[in-house]
C-alpha cells in the first residue's frame, strides 16, 4: 500500500483540509434539517388545525340537532270526535280528525288565547306531525280512546331553534320567525316544565322532510346501504379477479400493457362522467328505473373498479416469488398455488384498497346527479329498485333550503357521514395491521 | 376462496337480470325540474303522502329547470317523469321537443310567485335603488352620458351611479347562468333598466339583437361575483361583508330577516303584500307543468295536482305561503285550480 504522494503545488494536506470544510459547512447543514423540520412541522399543523377547525365548526353547529324540543299537552282522546259509532273501524280511525285533539289540547293549556291569529299562533307551537303521533298511538293501543293523556308532542322548528338558544329574542317581532306570544307561551311552558329536549329517535328513524323538526336521514342511510351493498358485490369480485388474471395469467405484452395504462386512467377520471356514462348505458339502454339504487351502485362501480384493482394488483406483488416456486414446486397447478397460498396472503391488502375505495363511493354525489339521485325521498326505501338519495346528497340538499333549523340538521348528517367515514378507514387500518404479513 | 368468489359474481349478475325484469310499472309520481320550485313541490309532494293511504309520496329531484324540461319531453311512458317544475314558462323550443317526442298533451299550472330580492347586511345603511340604477352597476357596457355610444362600464362606486348612494364600492353576489334566478332577474331587472336610456331604445330600433346583448350582457370585472346556486352561502356572505350585495329568493329573505335587509327597487320594499299585488317590480310567476298522458296511467297524478291548487296548500293562507311562495290572486288562482281540474293542456 503506497501513500499517493500529493502533487507538487497542491493545497495543504487533505485530512486538516476536509475537516475544516466540514466544520465549515456543518452549522449550515444542520441549520437546513432545522429550517427542513420546521417547515414540516408547520406544514402538519396547519392541516391539522384546518381539521379541528372544520370539526369543531361541523360539531358545534350539528351537536344541538342531536336533541328535539318536546311540548307536554294533555289530550283528550275524545270518542265523539275518533269514533263516533263506536266500532273501532280503522278507516274511521284513519280519517278522524286528530289535529282537533291537538287543538282542543293547546287550548287547555292556555285558554286565555282567543281570536283567529292568535289561536293560529298557539297550534303553530307544536308540529303538524303531532296530530300522525297521535294517530299512531291510537292504532296501536285502541283503549286509549276516551282516556286522556298527559303526552308529550314534538315541538315546532321554530320552538325547537328558540329552546335551542339559536333565536335572538331581542330582536322585532319582525325580524324573527316567531312571534312575541309565542315566545311568552314558551316561556310560561318552560316554567312549568312542560318543555323537554329529548333524544332526536326521529334523525334516525325518519325519511326527507320538509318540515325540519320531522327530518331525518334513514332514507340517506338506507338508500347508502344499498348503494354500497351493489357497489361492493360487482366491483370487489370483478376487481380482484382482474387484478389476479393481470398478475398471474396474463402474457406481460403490448396489450396487457395498454389495459394497465387504461385502468390508471380511469381511477383519476373525474367521478361526474361516469354519471353520464350511468345514464346512457344503464338508464337510457337498459332501461334501469332513474333514482334506483341499483343504477347508483352501478355507475360508483365503475367508479371504484380501477382503485381495487390498482390496490389489489399491489397486494399481489407484494407476495414473495418464493411462496409461488415452492406451490410450484411441490406439484400445484397454477391455479391451486394462486387460490391456496398467493391470493389468501394478498387477501388484506386487496380488502384495504376495496374499503377505502368503498369510503370514496360513500362520500360521492356529483355521478348520482346524472342518475335522478338527488331527490326528495320521503319513503325510506326497501329494495334496490326503491327511489332513494343517498347520505352526502342529503346534506347537499338540505344545505340549500331556506328553514334555519335545517342548518343544525345539515351539520348532523354530516357528521354521521364522517363517522362512517372514520369507522370505515378504521376498518382498512385495523385489517392492514392485523392480518398483513411482511416479508 | 376463488368458489366464494364465484358465488358472489353470480349473485351480483342475478341482482342485475333480476332488476331487467323489475322495470315495469312505476306506483309512485315522479317529479322534476327547478330547483327554486323544490322547496314548495316537496312541501306538497309530503302532504300529499300523508294524507292519503293508498298513494305512495312523490319523488322529487332537483334538475333545474333546463333539465328538467329535458327530461320531460324525453317521451311518454313510465320510465319518464308525469311532472316538471319550473321556474319560467316552457319555452316555444321545448314545447317542439316534448311533441317531436309523443309529449303532446301539456297541462300547465301556475302556482304563485316568486319575489326576487336585492339585500345587504343589517349593518349596511339601507339604500333605495332603481332598475336603472341596478342596471348601470351590472351591465357590461353603457352609453357615455355624452356621446351616448356604448362604452365599457368603469362605474366603480355607487355614487358614480346616482349621487344619493353611497360611495361604497360595487360589489354583487349572484346567482351563475345556469340558475333561472339568474335568468329571471336579467329578464325583469337588467332588460328594463336598459330601456330608460334612448341610446339603447335608438340602438334596438337598428339592431335588435345587438341591443338585446347590450341589455343582457352582466359585466364581468369583479364588481358583479357569481356566488353559486346555494342562497344560504349567499345570506352568509351579505352577513359576513357590509359593503355586497346578494340576488336571491324571497323565501331567503324572510328566513333570515335578523341578518339581512332587503332594498326597496323603484321605492317598493319585497314584501309579502307588495309581491302578491304585483308592485314589486322583480317578480316572476313559477309553473308546474305535467304531463296529461301519464294520468291515469300512474296512480294519483289527478289527487296530486288537486292538492297543489288546493286552498290549504296555495292560498292565502296556505302552507306554501309559509315556505315564502307568493299566492296567485283570488280570481286567478280559482282560475289556476279549475283549469288543472279539467287538465285544461296548452294551446298549440
Amino acid at each position: 500500500m503506497n501513500k499517493p504522494t500529493p502533487a507538487a503545488g497542491a493545497p495543504a494536506p487533505l485530512n486538516r483540509d476536509i475537516k475544516t470544510i466540514v466544520n465549515a459547512g456543518l452549522k449550515r447543514r444542520h441549520a437546513a434539517e432545522r429550517h427542513f423540520r420546521w417547515y414540516g412541522l408547520i406544514a402538519i399543523s396547519l392541516g391539522l388545525a384546518f381539521v379541528v377547525l372544520m370539526f369543531a365548526n361541523i360539531i358545534g353547529k350539528g351537536y344541538p340537532a342531536f336533541w328535539q324540543t318536546y311540548i307536554q299537552v294533555p289530550i283528550q282522546f275524545d270518542a265523539a270526535v275518533l269514533d263516533p259509532d263506536g266500532k273501532r273501524d280503522p278507516q274511521t280511525l284513519a280519517n278522524a280528525d286528530y289535529a282537533a285533539l291537538v287543538r282542543a289540547g293547546m287550548r287547555q293549556l292556555f285558554p286565555n288565547a282567543q281570536g283567529r291569529l292568535e289561536l293560529r299562533a298557539l297550534y303553530g307551537l307544536v308540529s303538524s306531525d303531532a296530530a300522525h303521533e297521535l294517530h299512531r298511538r291510537v292504532l296501536q293501543t285502541p283503549a286509549l280512546i276516551g282516556a286522556e293523556q298527559e303526552l308529550w308532542l314534538l315541538a315546532s322548528a321554530n320552538v325547537d331553534t328558540l329552546v335551542k338558544g339559536n333565536i335572538d329574542r331581542a330582536l322585532d317581532e319582525s325580524e324573527r320567525p316567531i312571534k312575541d306570544n309565542q315566545i311568552e307561551w314558551v316561556n310560561k311552558l318552560q316554567a312549568a316544565g312542560k318543555i323537554e329536549k329529548q333524544f332526536n329517535a326521529i334523525l334516525f328513524s325518519n325519511g326527507d322532510s320538509r318540515e325540519p323538526e320531522q327530518a331525518g336521514i334513514r332514507g340517506a342511510l338506507m338508500g347508502s346501504f344499498y348503494t354500497l351493498l351493489v357497489t361492493f358485490l360487482l366491483s370487489f369480485p370483478i376487481g380482484a379477479a382482474t387484478a389476479v388474471y393481470l398478475e398471474e395469467f396474463a402474457p406481460k405484452n403490448r396489450w396487457t400493457d395498454l389495459i394497465e395504462v387504461n385502468i390508471n386512467n380511469l381511477a383519476a377520471v373525474p367521478s361526474i362522467v361516469f354519471g353520464l356514462l350511468g345514464l346512457a348505458v344503464f338508464i337510457n339502454f337498459f332501461g334501469l328505473p332513474r333514482s334506483a339504487p341499483l343504477v347508483g351502485g352501478l355507475v360508483l362501480s365503475l367508479m371504484t373498479l380501477p382503485v381495487i384493482i390498482i390496490a389489489g394488483r399491489a397486494a399481489l406483488t407484494s407476495v414473495p416469488p418464493s411462496i409461488r416456486e415452492a406451490a410450484l414446486g411441490m406439484g400445484a397447478s397454477k391455479l391451486q398455488m394462486v387460490g391456496h397460498h398467493v391470493l389468501p396472503l394478498a387477501m388484506p391488502g386487496m380488502l384495504t384498497g376495496s374499503i377505502i375505495g368503498m369510503a370514496r363511493a360513500l362520500g360521492e354525489s356529483a355521478p348520482l346527479l346524472m342518475i335522478g339521485m338527488v331527490a326528495f325521498i320521503v319513503d325510506v326505501p326497501k329494495s334496490f329498485m326503491d327511489p332513494s338519495t343517498v347520505l352526502p346528497v342529503q346534506i347537499y340538499l338540505w344545505s340549500d333550503l331556506p328553514e334555519r333549523a335545517f342548518v343544525e340538521r345539515t351539520s348532523a348528517a354530516i357528521m354521521v357521514l364522517l363517522a362512517f367515514m372514520i369507522l370505515m378507514n378504521g376498518l382498512a387500518i385495523l385489517l392492514r395491521k392485523r392480518f398483513e404479513r411482511r416479508w | 376462496m376463488i368458489r366464494q368468489k364465484l358465488a358472489l359474481a353470480v349473485a351480483a349478475t342475478f341482482i342485475l337480470a333480476g332488476a331487467a325484469h323489475a322495470q315495469s310499472a312505476r306506483d309512485y309520481i315522479s317529479i322534476v325540474g327547478s330547483s327554486t320550485v323544490y322547496p314548495f313541490t316537496t312541501a306538497v309532494a309530503e302532504q300529499f303522502g300523508k294524507a292519503s293511504a293508498s298513494f305512495k309520496t312523490p319523488k322529487v329531484e332537483s334538475t333545474g329547470t333546463g333539465g328538467g324540461f329535458k327530461l320531460f319531453c324525453a317521451g311518454v311512458g313510465v320510465q319518464h317523469p308525469d311532472v316538471s317544475n319550473a321556474s319560467r314558462a316552457i319555452k316555444k323550443s321545448e314545447v317542439e321537443t316534448c311533441a317531436k317526442n309523443g309529449v303532446k298533451d301539456i297541462v300547465e299550472i301556475n302556482i304563485g310567485f316568486d319575489g326576487i330580492v336585492v339585500a345587504t347586511s343589517k349593518k349596511s345603511k339601507p339604500m333605495a335603488l332603481t332598475i336603472k340604477d341596478l342596471w348601470l352597476a351590472l351591465a357590461k357596457e353603457i352609453p357615455d352620458p355624452a356621446t351616448g355610444k356604448l362604452v365599457t362600464n368603469t362605474l366603480k362606486t355607487w355614487r358614480d351611479i346616482n349621487p344619493t348612494l353611497p360611495a361604497n364600492k360595487i360589489e354583487v353576489l349572484g346567482p351563475p347562468p345556469t340558475s333561472g334566478t339568474r335568468d329571471a332577474f336579467v329578464e325583469l331587472v337588467m332588460d328594463h333598466g336598459c330601456k330608460e336610456f334612448p341610446a339603447i331604445k335608438e340602438l334596438e330600433k337598428a339592431d335588435e339583437k345587438k341591443a338585446k346583448a347590450a341589455c343582457q350582457t352582466i359585466r364581468e370585472d369583479g364588481a358583479f361575483i357569481e356566488a353559486g346556486e346555494n342562497d344560504n352561502l349567499i345570506v352568509q356572505k351579505l352577513a359576513a361583508n357590509p359593503n355586497a350585495l346578494g340576488i336571491f329568493g324571497y323565501s331567503f329573505l324572510e328566513e333570515n330577516l335578523d341578518k339581512i335587509q332587503a332594498e326597496t327597487i323603484n321605492g317598493v320594499a319585497p314584501t309579502f303584500e307588495n309581491i302578491a299585488d304585483g308592485k314589486y317590480p322583480v317578480s316572476r310567476p313559477l309553473f308546474v307543468y305535467v304531463k296529461k298522458a301519464h294520468v291515469g296511467v300512474i296512480p294519483g297524478i289527478q289527487e296530486f295536482i288537486a292538492e297543489f291548487t288546493s286552498e290549504k296548500a296555495v292560498g292565502e293562507e296556505g302552507y306554501l305561503g309559509k315556505k315564502g311562495l307568493i299566492p296567485l290572486p283570488d280570481a286567478k288562482r280559482k282560475q289556476v285550480a279549475a283549469d288543472a281540474k279539467n287538465l285544461k293542456t296548452l294551446a298549440p
